[in-house]
């Protein structure tokens, strides 16, 4: 048999791995599987549909316009209130993203790897605020950054994000499948205590920091309620919070939110294809579901 | 290098003590070994050497320094782990490098210091790759070259060899052992395989219970158990052990023979008589033990271990890998009087 053959054969083979269905069992879920495809994938779909239309056409439900423009996306980019939203949207997503990668690590390692009195409570305490919904925190938030001075900041946006219960509780989950043998060695090489964190313990973590990176900044990225309620001027809006508002009072322009939506989908997927591989990895072994 | 010596060790955790008091003295470059039994304490006195168990009572001294208060990169110790330890994101060379991140060596004394660690250990082909790349021996030598590096005064190995394979491990053995007649450094080695301690160490330290049972050459050990507990520890396969009890005549089994042997003693007492199955011979040289029928063979080509069921009890012996007796054929074991060992029943300390 000679090479050619043999690529020949294996292609065949290749071929009728993929095509053929072995029972009835896998065609149904492939079905399944093709139904959840198309759920998934219809409203960004409709969105992107809706962004190429023009104001008339936006309330006809064909997905195929029947005048394709791109004089939403030039009527949105030209507007310069979209570029500060987009810019708001990438500085609060990226620094609490940050934040939450260095503290929520912090925490979580010193609860995994160290002994000491209280050790159990206090990750109890932490757990125990992923119980209590946002929308009754946001008064208290309010309060705090009203007295504070944060109201329409950048920092009174960010500051309720900056650590979460739930990344700390992920991070101390992936710790947990760190060796302890891998710190005493390390602290016997000489390292101290942050050292051995960002050195040895953190570069074994990679796969969980990268789902906790994409976890926080889609949050962020399209968290709507906190920033509507502590910004005030059109300047500090996100870009959830500015979407909102498009079009009048009597009339809400769809075609320019869909627009705006769909420019705005553009960083996280950028972000998602980077991190896709770690991603992947780090919620199968969090064992949660993206 | 240094010598090492632990005074009164003791360990608690809560009210539970796990160590009760080990006194032990290292000299200078000497290779010891801690075996026993798991939960036998040996692994924690490691780790207070090391510094990385607290130390409840007694003192931890390396060189003239009390280490106790002092943090592991004080102690001018390194350790090789039970699952090596190697960091899987760094090259060898950067794990090598590892243990010198700390040291004020210039850069180029660091880089001839790796060099010459690797050399050492074969494995200058290997700098570049990951740990993922690397077998299973090749990562221990990795650890162990992590330890080297820092040329410290204490060498201490965690049961380094338990996740190799047999062949591996026997490799590794002899590799760690030329590693020592080569640098002469202090080594703590811990594990619970006595053909590991037997074959590597200068002296053996065998614990049970948190308590030294006895401190000697691999010899001395096996020649001379302090216990009952050393003698069926050490050896493989065990010590034999036949009840009786010890008169001015010699010792009387439980069958009713007398065995003459030089632990005659005026008052009677119960004891347990121990024979190796190297010592009992079937040619008859030295005098009769017991007799009894062949109960199942074992052969190992060169011997064969015979299993011989007698009034006294099960008894290994050792035949001829050639001619051993068949099963159910009756023999008489016999030892020389010299290889005979006394233990006290109720306390199992050797009667000398």
């Amino acid at each position: 048999m000679t090479a050619t053959d043999i690529r020949a054969s294996s292609a065949t083979l290749d071929r009728s791995a993929i095509v053929k269905p072995r029972n009835m069992g896998q065609i149904v879920r492939w079905l399944l599987l093709f139904l959840g495809g198309i759920l998934m994938v219809m409203p960004i779909a409709y969105m992107i549909s809706t962004s190429l239309k023009w104001p008339h056409e936006v309330y006809n439900v064909n997905l195929i316009p029947e005048e394709p423009t791109i004089e939403n996306y030039t009527y949105v980019l030209e507007d310069g209130r979209f570029y500060w939203w987009f810019v708001n949207s990438i500085i609060i997503a990226t620094i609490t993203t940050i934040s939450n990668l260095l503290f929520d690590s912090l925490v979580g390692y010193t609860l995994c790897k160290f002994r000491f009195p209280g050790r159990q409570i206090v990750f109890i305490a932490i757990l125990s605020t992923l119980m209590i919904p946002t929308e009754m925190l946001v008064i208290p938030w309010y309060l705090m950054s009203q007295s504070m001075g944060w109201l329409d900041s950048y920092w009174g946006i960010m500051f309720p994000g900056l650590m979460t219960a739930f990344g700390t509780f992920l991070m101390k989950q992936f710790f947990e499948s760190v060796p302890d043998d891998f710190i005493e060695a390390a602290r016997i090489d000489g390292l101290n205590e942050l050292q051995i964190w960002w050195t040895v313990a953190m570069p074994l973590v990679k796969p969980a920091l990268a789902a906790l990176a994409i976890f926080v900044f889609l949050g962020n990225w399209t968290a709507f309620l906190w920033p509507l309620i502590v910004t005030n001027s059109v300047e500090m809006y996100t870009i959830p919070v500015g979407l909102s508002g498009f079009g009048d009072e009597a009339d809400v322009a769809w075609e320019l939110i869909m627009t705006g939506a769909a420019i705005s989908t553009i960083p996280t997927l950028v972000v998602f294809l980077i991190f896709q591989r770690f991603i992947i990895r780090g919620v199968v072994m969090a064992g949660l579901k993206g | 290098m240094a010598n090492l010596s632990l005074r009164t060790l003791t360990k608690s955790y809560g009210q539970t003590e796990v160590l009760h008091g080990i006194d032990l003295d290292v000299a200078d470059g000497e290779f010891v070994v801690f075996v026993g039994p798991s939960g036998c304490g040996k692994s924690t006195t490691l780790r207070m050497i090391a510094g990385l168990e607290e130390v409840t009572s007694g003192e931890v001294v390396i060189g003239d320094r009390v280490v106790n208060h002092l943090e592991p990169k004080e102690r001018d110790i390194a350790m090789v782990f039970q699952n090596y330890a190697i960091y899987p994101h760094m090259s060898v060379k950067k794990n090598i490098a590892f243990g010198l991140r700390s040291s004020k060596m210039s850069k180029s004394d660091k880089e001839a210091r790796i060099t010459e660690v690797a050399g050492i250990l074969d494995m200058t082909h290997l700098l570049d790759r990951k740990p993922a790349q690397l077998s299973g021996g090749q990562r221990q030598r990795v650890a162990i070259g992590r330890a080297m590096v820092r040329n410290p005064a204490v060498f201490l190995f965690d049961e380094p060899l338990s996740n190799l394979d047999a062949q591996l491990r026997t490799q590794m053995r002899l590799e760690i052992k030329k590693l020592h007649q080569r640098v002469g450094n202090t080594i703590i080695f811990v594990t619970h395989d006595q053909v590991e301690a037997m074959t590597m160490a200068d002296r053996i330290v065998i614990m049970k219970d948190g308590h030294i049972q006895q401190v000697g050459t691999p010899s001395e050990v096996y020649h001379a158990p302090a216990n009952t507990f050393v003698a069926q520890f050490i050896g493989a396969p065990s010590m034999n052990m036949l009840a009786g009890t010890l008169t001015k005549d010699g010792v009387v089994l439980a069958s009713g023979q007398t065995i003459a042997t030089q632990h005659a003693n005026g008052t009677a007492r119960s004891i347990l008589l121990g024979v190796r199955p190297d010592d009992l011979t079937l040619e008859g040289a030295g005098q009769a033990i017991v007799t009894g029928h062949v109960a199942v063979r074992e052969p190992l080509g060169a011997e064969t271990l015979i299993y011989v069921k007698t009034d006294a009890g099960e008894i290994i012996a050792k035949a001829d890998g050639r001619t051993p007796p068949e099963v159910g054929a009756e023999v008489t074991l016999s030892a020389d009087g010299t290889n005979l060992h006394v233990f006290d029943a109720d306390s199992g300390a050797v009667l000398r």
